[in-house]
């Protein structure tokens, strides 16, 4: 059975002016469609990566998988249980207990003025378990040092700072942890430790990630199953070897050729068209076609429906196999 | 050769502190030829934002530069005073940062914005200021350019914004460009937007560029020559192709084989141990010491040869059959 299991999950936001500011100036509410019927399921044991340009709608999916946002529509299912819904609160306490959230921003997510020790284990302590000699252990299973327990955040570099998050994601003994943008604050040779160590926790703990990034070459080294996301929605989902050597979807293709390559040296590539759309009126049909060299009538009025192709899905209307 | 745009001799930047003084930037030497771009990487704290600000006369006081000089055009602007080194600053020099919003004045339409940097740097009228105005805007790709230069920034997208930013450093069409993270704030298509409108415009003009950034991608594929900073100092400095497929220096060697590459597949990322240094700890002898795999005691005693030309600041460089 899926680990994760993702139905028809959207969210909206309201982001209308204040009342009085509508009345004034006579306009209706405003509503942003974050995420709109996005569907997938997350294996155990596997890591499923949500891609996607600023805004696509990644962090608002990863939010809602941990119980942080409630969906406006559809459901989450961890475990079969789905936590927006379900009734039974020592089930939705076990599951609570098996998800874990790291953050991009390894300097915001620690707070200042607690020592390392008792940042990591609080996720334990705060349901009552047993901390004794917890932290130690985890910090030097994330590398650092037994020592660093009694230290403040502010004595470590960006990339110790990571691993004091990992360790505290740890402590409860997750199933899943939600990673968002894990690696973007950190330089490479901070990101490969960090990536590293990720994918040894993975093995040696049976853990299960949603790795949120736009960084398509972490992607490529990390995955087993890719979801791109435009404006939202999901456009294509594939193996990370079909998906970079053949991707079906006109913005998967438009993503990859854009990235830049450490082998590409002097590539000249015309640039993608256009920017992305404003999410408040996202065009008609697909949301894609102002920027889709294969645009044609059936994308400005019709919106494409998710197809399996192969081992791929796509929402495209010209997509083939 | 010509005489380079810009050439960096032995440049050092100090900070004094209660606790001693630390050196940012660490004797270094680079040049820069007409139309060339010549990529700045390294890890966060190197000091590449340090020797950008110290060409463009913009170091906060107490850092200052301590030795070495800067040339531009054959004339040495180390040692320019206020005025000079602002007029040089914006008919000379362009500036691009990371956020596009340091550089354009929210109060102010763009097109006065380019109109006011044309006429403080170039004999020409204001109708005419005006004209180039629209014209720089459609240069970059701004749609509706006319209607467009009537706006202010805050109405733009934030590539938008990079696009005005890219045509104000350029319209009194300077020598030299100063990118410092670019595009560090934006996402991958737009990124590729801002580096072929940059590529393009320098190479047309002839500009000299100093494009910084941490993004080893990009420095593939825009730069010609790129020069790599370590705790200050250059370690490496060559083709692009050269330093990017057969590094010499250990420390360029670890950071490409840490970088997840498509062909690397999904084995182990290759890891270097440690940090960079803190200024306030850099090691005596080469600042890599502590973390080298080729590490000796030379390494520990002498600082490594410095880099000029072009050469790894290493006594045990890799040799090329090695570096693959
Ligand atoms: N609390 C909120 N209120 C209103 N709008 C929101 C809220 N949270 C997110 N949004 C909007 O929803 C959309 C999706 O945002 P989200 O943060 O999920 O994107 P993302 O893919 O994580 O982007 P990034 O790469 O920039 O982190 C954006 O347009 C964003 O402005
Ligand atoms: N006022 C200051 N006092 C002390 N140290 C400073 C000061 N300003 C900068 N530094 C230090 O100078 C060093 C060089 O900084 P610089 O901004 O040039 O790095 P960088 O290579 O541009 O890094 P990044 O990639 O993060 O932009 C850093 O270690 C920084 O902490
Ligand atoms: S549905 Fe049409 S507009 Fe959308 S991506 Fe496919 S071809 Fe392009
Ligand atoms: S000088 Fe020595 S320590 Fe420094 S990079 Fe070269 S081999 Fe390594
Ligand atoms: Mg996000
Ligand atoms: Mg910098």
């Amino acid at each position: 059975m899926a680990l994760v299991s993702v139905k028809n999950l959207s969210r909206v936001f309201d982001v209308s002016k204040p009342w009085l500011n509508r009345v004034i100036e006579r306009e209706p509410k405003a509503f942003l469609t974050a995420v709109s019927e996005v569907d997938f399921e997350v294996e155990p044991q596997t890591t499923y990566a949500l891609v996607g340009e600023s805004g696509s709608g990644k962090s608002t999916i990863g939010r809602m998988l941990v119980g942080l946002l409630n969906p406006s529509e559809g459901n989450v299912e961890i475990e079969g249980v789905d936590l927006a819904n379900e009734k039974d609160a020592a089930k939705v306490d076990a599951i609570r207990s098996d998800i874990q959230m790291i953050f991009q921003d390894p300097y915001a997510s620690l707070n200042p003025r607690w020592r390392v020790r008792d940042i990591i284990v609080e996720p334990v302590a705060a349901r009552g378990g047993k901390t004794d000699g917890l932290a130690e252990r985890l910090l030097e299973q994330v590398g650092l040092s037994v020592k660093d327990a009694g230290k403040f955040p502010h004595e470590f570099s960006g990339g110790q700072r990571q691993r004091i998050c990992i360790a505290r994601a740890l402590a409860s003994e997750p199933r899943l942890i939600v990673c968002d943008e894990p690696t973007s604050a950190l330089d490479v040779s901070v990101q490969s430790q960090v990536l590293n160590l990720m994918s040894d926790l993975k093995d040696n703990f049976g853990l299960t990630y949603v790795l949120i990034t736009h960084d398509l070459t972490v992607v490529q080294h990390m995955a087993d199953r890719i979801g791109v996301l435009y404006l939202g929605r999901l456009v294509e989902e594939g193996a990370p070897d079909e998906l970079f050597e053949r991707p079906k979807h006109p913005y998967t293709q438009m993503l990859l050729e854009a990235a830049p390559r450490m082998d590409g040296f002097g590539r000249e590539v015309a640039p993608p068209e256009g920017e992305i759309p404003d999410p408040i009126n996202p065009p008609p049909g697909c949301a894609f076609h102002p920027r889709c060299p294969l645009a044609g009538d059936i994308c400005r009025q019709e919106r494409p429906e998710m197809r399996r192709i192969g081992t791929t899905r796509v929402a495209c209307h010209m997509a083939e196999g | 050769m010509a005489e380079p745009v810009l050439s960096i001799r032995n440049l050092s930047v100090e900070i004094p502190t209660r606790h001693g003084i630390l050196k940012p930037v660490d004797g270094v030497t680079y040049d820069i030829a007409a139309g060339e771009i010549l990529g700045i990487v390294g890890e966060s704290g190197a000091g590449k934002s340090m020797a950008g600000n110290a060409v463009i006369g913009l170091l906060s006081p107490p850092a200052h530069v301590s030795a070495g000089e800067i040339w531009l055009n054959g004339e040495r602007i180390d040692n320019l005073k206020g005025d000079a080194m602002r007029r040089l600053r914006g008919k000379e020099i362009g500036m691009v940062f990371q956020d596009p919003l340091t550089s354009l004045n929210p109060l102010l339409r763009i097109g006065d914005q380019l109109v006011e940097t044309m006429l403080t740097h170039l004999p020409i009228s204001k109708s005419e200021a005006e004209k180039r105005a629209v014209a720089a805007l459609e240069e970059v790709g701004i749609p509706g350019a006319a209607k467009r230069v009537n706006s202010y920034p805050h109405e733009f997208s934030g590539g938008m914004r990079q696009r005005v930013v890219i045509a104000l450093a350029l319209c009194a069409e300077p020598s030299l460009v100063i990118a410092d993270e670019p595009t560090t704030a934006l996402d991958v298509s737009v990124q590729a937007q801002i580096i072929a409108l940059l590529k393009r415009l320098c190479r047309e003009r002839g500009t000299a560029v100093m494009l910084i950034t941490h993004d080893m991608g990009v420095i593939a594929e825009a730069a010609d020559r790129v020069a790599v900073m370590y705790a200050g100092r250059l370690a490496e400095l060559g083709p692009v192709r050269d330093v990017i497929t057969a590094p010499e220096h250990p420390y360029t060697h670890g950071l490409m084989a840490s970088t997840p590459l498509a062909s690397r597949g999904k084995s182990r990322l290759h890891q270097i141990p440690g940090a960079m240094p803190r200024l306030d700890a850099v090691p005596d002898g080469c600042a890599f010491n502590p973390r080298c795999p080729r590490v000796a005691d030379r390494c520990r005693q002498a600082p490594a040869p410095t880099v000029d030309g072009n050469a790894a600041a290493c006594w045990f460089p890799l040799q090329h059959e090695e570096a693959s």
